[in-house]
């Protein structure tokens, strides 16, 4: 790398001499770049007028322009290698910004459309009682918009309290089979193989099968709660499986074998010593986990059902969960005449479940360097 | 990992600990294996009246076959879609971050990256539905207009722009966090002395990522996008929203198609009895293909892990 950067910087300290133009050394000069981009900028400009002008064309016109310019430019006086080089480089610095195009739309979409509706009539507020006609009379009068996602953001906590309670311990307990008892055995083996099958299962198929589950034993069409939290746990385990090991495998072994020069027992060694020095990365693993199921909707969808009413009970009847709000406001309006209310209360939901995802992202980095074990001075 | 020599029997106390200790780790494990055969099993026993059922009386009137293979078919385009748009952009991204931009950067770069695959799939769903679909439309219209003559650009274009396109695109923006985030970890793993070899040689960037990244990195590129092509093919909530779903159809800028997914999402709800057999042998089909499609991909990663230790 070092070689081409002295090799664009030996361009600009050209003696005075009668060949002065530092093209003739066969570099670009330094102008060159920005200069294309732009006439790419202008002629992408005038090319989207001429065919109609919206922003999308301007900005397709000017980057194949500029790409096409650049390579050519750079072959003719570089020399073809370095052309090549020159359309790789820009290609892949624009597939950058090309996956920073979405990202940036996603968020914006969800600031601007669910900021309006965030109140704390949202926050503390239920479906009960809210149909179409309550939605026809709020856009007939202008007043704001009733009826929130209580019941949903109840169902979310309650049925991801519920995966996590059941997922963690499971989790765990493998990852210490794996890692401490299982000495790459052909059932450990086996395990890690699963585990790994598993992280790839579709969430539906997961709800499917806890659907399918208790169905056989409670009836068809058992929806409730903890059917939910264990399709979210067959989502959820591989994850804390996953991570657990990773981290109880960095312990040192010499700290284990130190508690057991001192005749501590195995599993006193495990609970006290281990797990203690890991704990930082299993809670960030975990809180991971929780981030990446919590907006699951597939799942719910078919094992959770969709309620309008405040529902605390996971053992019995059916529950909303913030994706399945966001999925059934957008799908079938409260009132499919007038869906502004409708699209209004799904985006301030989405608003809220990206805040508690990015909420638990940022957890689980606070946690991993708060915890992390200390260092030796 | 820990010596033998140190288990001692010279206290009992606290043996019982241990044993209780290490039997339920073992449980555990054990949990994790009968979990997944039991997802095997019971679905293939919700499912059985599906196979054993009058033709006539599954959706379509012509048996399961029938009624499995368009949906199988617009499952494995809608991830097609996705994987043509998101691998090339996916390695792009990879290749920036690992090679081209600054050190200092390179790791919030990731992370933003990684932002991309923490927003739920929800979101992504409803975006496509009312920011991306309407955006599209001009583009199908123009599509239409100019290469009609191909069949997947059939017109007339959709006025909704809710197409199996859209749906790859929002399924290409999904995936693209996983094959970026696994192939960037290879490129990094790539050894320095090729790359510095290749460049005191006198190679390029691209010749030097050409020559030494990539060839070291193939494998680990291939089971990123097999991986990327499993969340692909059982993503539920994208298509379900943003598809308007039909009949298989080779147009994609029409609404029509569907995707199994997709299929059980929008159904299930109502569905009881047959149907609901039906539903759970769909899903029975879409476990298969990812199980198929995950187990290779895992494969190649193993083969790569053994081959990249002598490195």
């Amino acid at each position: 790398m070092s070689v081409m950067t002295s090799n664009k910087h030996s361009a600009t300290p050209t003696p005075p001499s009668r060949k002065r133009n530092s093209l003739s050394k066969g570099k670009l000069p330094r102008w060159a770049v920005p200069a294309t981009a732009a006439g790419a900028i202008i002629i992408g400009a005038a090319l989207s007028t001429l065919t109609g002008f919206s922003v999308a064309t301007f900005a397709i016109y000017s980057a194949v322009l500029f790409v096409i310019a650049a390579t050519v430019l750079t072959s003719a006086v570089e020399g073809k290698r370095q052309g090549r080089n020159a359309m790789w480089t820009y290609l892949i610095y624009g597939s950058f910004l090309l996956a920073l195009i979405p990202l940036a739309s996603v968020l914006y979409t969800v600031l601007e459309k669910g900021l309006p509706g965030m109140s704390s009539h949202f926050l503390f507020t239920s479906m009960n009682g809210v149909t179409g006609a309550v939605d026809n009379q709020t856009v007939a009068d202008g007043t704001p918009v009733l009826g929130g996602a209580y019941h949903a953001l109840m169902g979310t906590l309650l049925i991801t309290l519920w995966a996590t309670v059941i997922s963690v311990p499971v989790g765990m307990l493998t990852a210490i089979y794996l890692v401490e008892y299982g000495k790459n055995g052909p059932l450990s083996k086996a395990i890690t193989f699963f585990v790994d099958v598993m992280t790839g299962i579709p969430s539906i198929v997961a709800g499917l099968f806890a659907a399918a589950f208790f169905g056989l034993i409670l009836g068809p069409n058992a929806r409730m709660g903890i059917v939910a939290a264990v399709a979210l746990s067959v989502l959820m385990i591989p994850t804390v499986v996953r991570s657990t090991e990773e981290m109880l495998k960095i312990v040192p072994n010499e700290l284990r074998e130190a508690a057991y020069a001192l005749g501590v027992r195995r599993w006193r060694t495990i609970l006290k010593v281990v797990i203690p020095t890991a704990i930082s990365g299993i809670a960030s693993g975990v809180t991971l986990a929780i981030a990446r199921v919590i907006g699951e909707t597939a799942p719910i969808l078919v094992t959770a059902g969709i309620a309008s009413q405040i529902n605390t009970n996971v053992f019995a009847n059916w529950m909303s969960t913030l994706p399945t709000f966001i999925y059934y406001q957008i799908l079938t309006p409260t009132s499919p005449t007038n869906i502004d209310p409708s699209v209004q209360r799904a985006w301030a939901a989405a608003l809220l479940l990206i805040l508690m995802v990015m909420a638990l992202n940022l957890g689980a980095r606070l946690i991993a360097s708060l915890f992390a074990p200390k260092k030796g001075r | 990992m820990t010596t033998n020599a140190l288990k001692s029997k010279s206290s009992t106390s606290g043996q019982a600990g241990d044993k209780i200790f290490s039997g339920t780790a073992l449980a555990a494990g054990v949990l994790i294996l009968v979990t997944l055969f039991a997802v095997a099993i019971f679905l293939l026993i919700q499912a059985l009246p599906t196979f054993v059922a009058d033709p006539a009386d599954i959706s379509g009137g012509e048996g399961f076959f029938a009624y499995i293979w368009p949906i199988v078919i617009g499952t494995v385009i809608a991830a097609a879609i996705a994987l043509l748009i998101a691998t090339p952009v996916g390695i792009g991204v990879a290749l920036f971050i690992s090679h081209f931009a600054p050190r200092k950067v390179a790791g919030p770069l990731g992370y933003v990256i990684d932002l991309l695959a923490a927003i739920p799939s929800v979101i992504y769903g409803a975006w496509g539905y009312m920011v991306l679909a309407p955006a599209l439309v001009p583009i199908f219209e123009w599509l239409a207009a100019n290469l009609g003559f191909i069949p997947i650009f059939a017109g007339p274009a959709s006025q909704t722009g809710k197409t199996m396109f859209t749906a790859g695109i929002v399924l290409a923006v999904m995936v693209l966090p996983i094959i970026t985030s696994l192939s960037r970890e290879i490129f990094l793993q790539t050894p320095k002395l090729h790359e510095e070899a290749a460049l005191a040689l006198g190679a390029t960037r691209w010749e030097m990522i050409a020559m030494a990244v990539i060839p070291f990195a193939r494998p680990g590129i291939i089971s990123a996008v097999m991986l990327g092509l499993g969340r692909a093919l059982g993503e539920t909530m994208a298509v379900a929203l943003v598809l308007s779903t039909g009949n298989l159809i080779p147009s994609l800028i029409k609404s029509g198609n569907q995707t199994i997914a997709a299929e059980i999402a929008l159904n299930f709800p109502e569905a009881f009895g047959l149907r609901l057999a039906e539903l759970i042998a769909a899903g029975l089909v879409l476990f298969m293909i990812t199980l198929i499609v995950n187990m290779i991909a895992r494969g190649i990663i193993a083969r790569h892990k053994e081959f990249s230790g002598a490195n």
